[in-house]
């Protein structure tokens, strides 16, 4: 599984940032990256107001 | 400032975020000593994206000592209507009716003015610049790492204060505080849609299952357009649908918003959660949402930040004049906004962890039972007596609150 961060959809506005309980997710201005501590538990993926978070299996 | 790889940077107090409760901070910090406050700024432009419905009170201007300028103030209302989802409405406010009680603004305006009035008082920004990390020496704050134009390098400084918002990142590395629960986050989305036939008077609210665990609000910002939003508890998304989903399917069913056309979109997080039990450590001060102090019922953060900024500013030159940033020292400033914020901060917290669990027959009954009531302001007590006279078991479990 990896995070999928669909950046046509991505309003950068950190909403999947401070949801993350892991703390796995930095937004620097317009990128958004997610590093190795994610845990792909799923909550960005509900967090994101605009559905631009998807969880892809491997 | 364009830090070259690798340069150390030094100011007095360095205020992480270019908010309107960082700018505060970073004023009346520097207003109150000679001290080099820097403001560091992710965003390219301060004040933009918006991410806020833009309603607030005007009462706490004046404390702050900013003009009711007409720069970023759109609109002034009268009051609040509330509807419940089969469509009984109540007003709050009526009483009053002929002053204004509230205002929706230009945050991206309203922002830029904040940045104006510190950097009259000798505040420095730095745009485009990140905090990656924050760093410590033995527990004690001292500055951060940072990235402006791809260029890593360290400010350093003594005094730190956090206004990074809801995503707080200095807040969970400096290890303040954990993960928020997603049931005290609420995720929103907004249009502004203009051509909307409305009252622009007052403000609306829509509650029940239209935004499970939040509401749709409808702000005017003129006479004929409005910020058309909604905030849903993270709890009660199961990612089949987004927050967009929920707002596309109300405008789509409201006739208010049928010949509405969309001219900007807002998206963001907001935390509704209750007051940390610390918000300083050696070296570091967190304020505004940052810090947790948004209204949980009403998810506002605006007001609370700007009164605890005010104060955290103060305390930091404080600190500056007497050179000392110990946690200690701090405890003023965790004293003073605690005083101020924190008993209704505890209060609408409780009452949000109630609210979420009315189902859409409780709403139209408290609405309903609330509909001839002259009511003020929007208190959460003035509601519950009101609601008890005519319903006294629907207020039971809220009874510890009365």
């Amino acid at each position: 599984m990896s995070l999928e961060i669909n950046d046509d959809k991505c309003m950068h506005c950190g909403a999947c940032v401070g949801s993350c309980p892991e703390n796995s997710l930095f937004l620097r201005e317009f990128i958004l990256e997610v590093d190795e501590s994610c845990i792909e538990c799923g909550t960005c993926v509900r967090a994101c107001p605009i559905d631009a978070l998807k969880l892809r299996g491997d | 400032m364009d830090p070259d790889e690798g340069e150390i940077v030094n100011c007095d107090v360095l205020v992480v975020g270019g908010g309107p409760i960082g700018s505060t901070a970073a004023r009346f910090a520097a207003k109150n000593c000679s001290g080099h406050v820097l403001v560091i700024e992710k965003r390219q432009e301060i004040g933009s994206p918006v991410r806020c419905a833009e309603g607030v009170s005007l009462s706490w201007l004046d404390e702050l000592e900013i003009e009711r300028s007409e720069h970023f103030i759109n609109k002034k209302v009268l009051g609040a209507k509330l509807y419940s989802p089969s469509g009984h409405q109540m007003t709050i406010g009526k009483e009053i009716a002929g002053d204004e009680v509230g205002a929706v603004v230009e945050r991206d305006t309203f922002d830029k003015e904040m940045a104006v009035l510190a950097g009259i008082e000798g505040v420095d920004y730095s745009l485009k610049t990140s905090a990656v990390d924050v760093i410590q020496e033995n527990g004690v704050v001292k500055g951060v790492k940072a990235r402006k134009m791809g260029n890593n390098f360290e400010i350093h400084s003594d005094l730190v204060i956090g206004a990074d918002g809801f995503e707080s990142q200095i807040g969970r590395w400096a290890d303040i505080y954990g993960a928020i629960a997603p049931k005290d986050i609420m995720s929103c989305f907004q249009y502004r849609m203009t051509n909307i036939d409305f009252d622009p008077d007052y403000t609306h609210f829509f509650l029940g299952s239209d935004a499970p665990g939040g509401y749709v609000w409808i702000f005017p910002k003129s006479e004929e357009s409005a910020n058309v939003g909604l905030g849903i508890q993270l709890s009660q998304l199961d990612g089949t649908k987004s927050p967009k989903d929920y707002l596309d399917e109300f405008i789509e069913k409201n006739e208010w918003l049928e010949q509405g056309q969309e001219v900007d979109m807002v998206s963001g997080g907001v935390s509704v959660a209750a007051p940390p039990e610390k918000v300083t450590k050696d070296g570091l001060m967190l304020v505004g949402d940052a810090s947790r102090v948004v209204d949980p019922i009403t998810g506002g953060g605006i007001a609370n930040g700007m009164k605890q900024a005010k104060i955290c500013g103060e305390i930091a030159a404080k600190a500056v004049k007497d050179d000392d940033f110990s946690e200690d020292f701090f405890s003023e400033y965790e004293e003073r906004w605690r005083e101020r914020l924190e008993n209704k901060l505890w209060r609408n917290y409780m009452a949000k962890e109630k609210a979420v669990e009315l189902d859409d027959d409780e709403f139209d009954m408290i609405i309903d039972a609330l509909a001839d009531e002259d009511i003020e302001e929007m208190s959460t007590e003035a509601i519950l007596k009101a609601v008890g006279e005519k319903y006294p078991d629907l207020v039971e479990s809220f009874e510890d609150m009365l």
